[in-house]
């Protein structure tokens, strides 16, 4: 079973996100395409510069996603460490789980395997997303968005969206 | 030291000097002593200081600049952040908003971490930013001309680019003393003011 991207995207806007950047992954380009087609994404050239617009653009009044691939967690690594945690910059992040069941290409199995645990050392809560409990991922991530002020993450595998 | 330093004003000085010129800009403030001169000099609700997160000053100011279009955003910077992340000069030139303008104090070194010396002395900046699309771009040496172009900058549409060549003075001054959450709200209320939030 899978999930519209473009229901996801409503899904997200409905919920309050406005504000949508990132760098693009095959397995996110559904959700970019949609973004693209409703004027609602500014594309970065790197993650962490994608966070440093999103928490620009939550000083300014909007509710910010980001979105990467996995591979764009290790570029990210400072800015969540020394921005995000400490300013308290919030911003809701779509990470493409590559290498996930150690299916795929060389260069994505290391992290495919590591992700969670840096997720979870750098204590961003996180969830994977499942066709049959979208709604519920996404009203999860809005909750913990808004309580903790921190980054949060929604993890995607390959062909949960279409 | 280099041989025109005696000629060249003092990052500081340049700082107080455009910082005066403010009046209801955004303005976002790099790392290192730059934050902690511009937080000595003329500390306002309108400036957030980075500590960390080197390099993505810019990033922050387009993110305001882009929730805020009605606001003028002044990213202060230093030739090491901007050399870190350099693709952003690209970013900007791309996005092309009119109420950015990126003014660049260049020492030619990394001042926070023992005066290193930096590749902007052979790699210039202000042409990587022309090269990348900002619709105003200058360098200047002297204060008198810092002053007077970031002036017109601060009037005209953007994107902008002011490279200011500094001495690697810095000043004797303290961290910026202001907890980084607070910074965050602080800033953040002053970005929204007349808007609805």
């Amino acid at each position: 079973m899978t999930f519209p991207a473009k229901d996801f995207v409503s899904l997200l806007q409905e919920v309050g996100f406005d504000f949508f950047t990132g760098v693009p992954d095959s397995t996110l380009a559904g959700i970019i395409a949609v973004l693209i087609e409703r004027r609602a994404y500014v594309p970065a050239v790197r993650e962490d510069e994608a966070l440093g617009m999103a928490a620009g653009a939550y000083m300014g009044g909007k509710i910010p996603a980001v979105l990467m691939q996995n591979s764009g967690l290790g570029t990210s690594l400072n800015a969540l460490v020394s921005l995000n945690l400490i300013y308290l910059q919030p911003c809701l992040l779509l990470i493409s789980w590559r290498g996930h069941d150690d299916k795929d290409a060389p260069e994505h199995m290391v992290m495919g395997q590591m992700m969670t645990k840096q997720l979870d050392l750098v204590r961003i809560p996180h969830r994977t997303v499942r066709a049959e409990t979208v709604r519920e991922d996404v009203g999860w991530a809005a909750q913990a968005f808004m309580a903790q002020r921190i980054p949060v993450a929604l993890l995607i595998t390959k062909g949960v969206l279409s | 030291m280099r041989p025109e330093e005696g000629v060249l004003t003092s990052r500081s000085r340049a700082i107080g000097a455009v910082l005066a010129l403010l009046t209801d800009e955004l303005c976002v403030v790099c790392n290192g002593f730059p934050s902690r001169e511009a937080f000595a000099l003329r500390d306002r609700p309108e400036n957030f200081y980075m500590i960390g997160s080197m390099g993505l000053a810019p990033a922050i100011g387009l993110g305001v600049a882009l929730a805020q279009p009605r606001r003028k955003v002044v990213v202060f910077d230093g030739d090491g952040n901007v050399l870190m992340a350099m693709g952003t000069l690209a970013t900007v030139g791309a996005l092309k908003l009119k109420n950015f303008i990126h003014i660049v104090f260049d020492n030619e070194v990394y001042g926070s971490t023992g005066n290193q010396p930096t590749i902007s002395q052979t790699v210039h900046l202000e042409q990587v930013a022309k090269a990348a699309g900002y619709r105003n771009v200058e360098r200047v040496r002297e204060l008198d001309d810092a002053i007077y172009e970031a002036k017109t900058m601060l009037k005209e549409d953007g994107p902008s680019f002011l490279l200011v060549k500094v001495s690697e003075l810095s000043d004797d001054v303290g961290r910026v003393e202001i907890e980084p959450a607070a910074m965050t709200d602080r800033f953040r209320k002053a970005a929204m003011k007349g808007t609805a939030s």
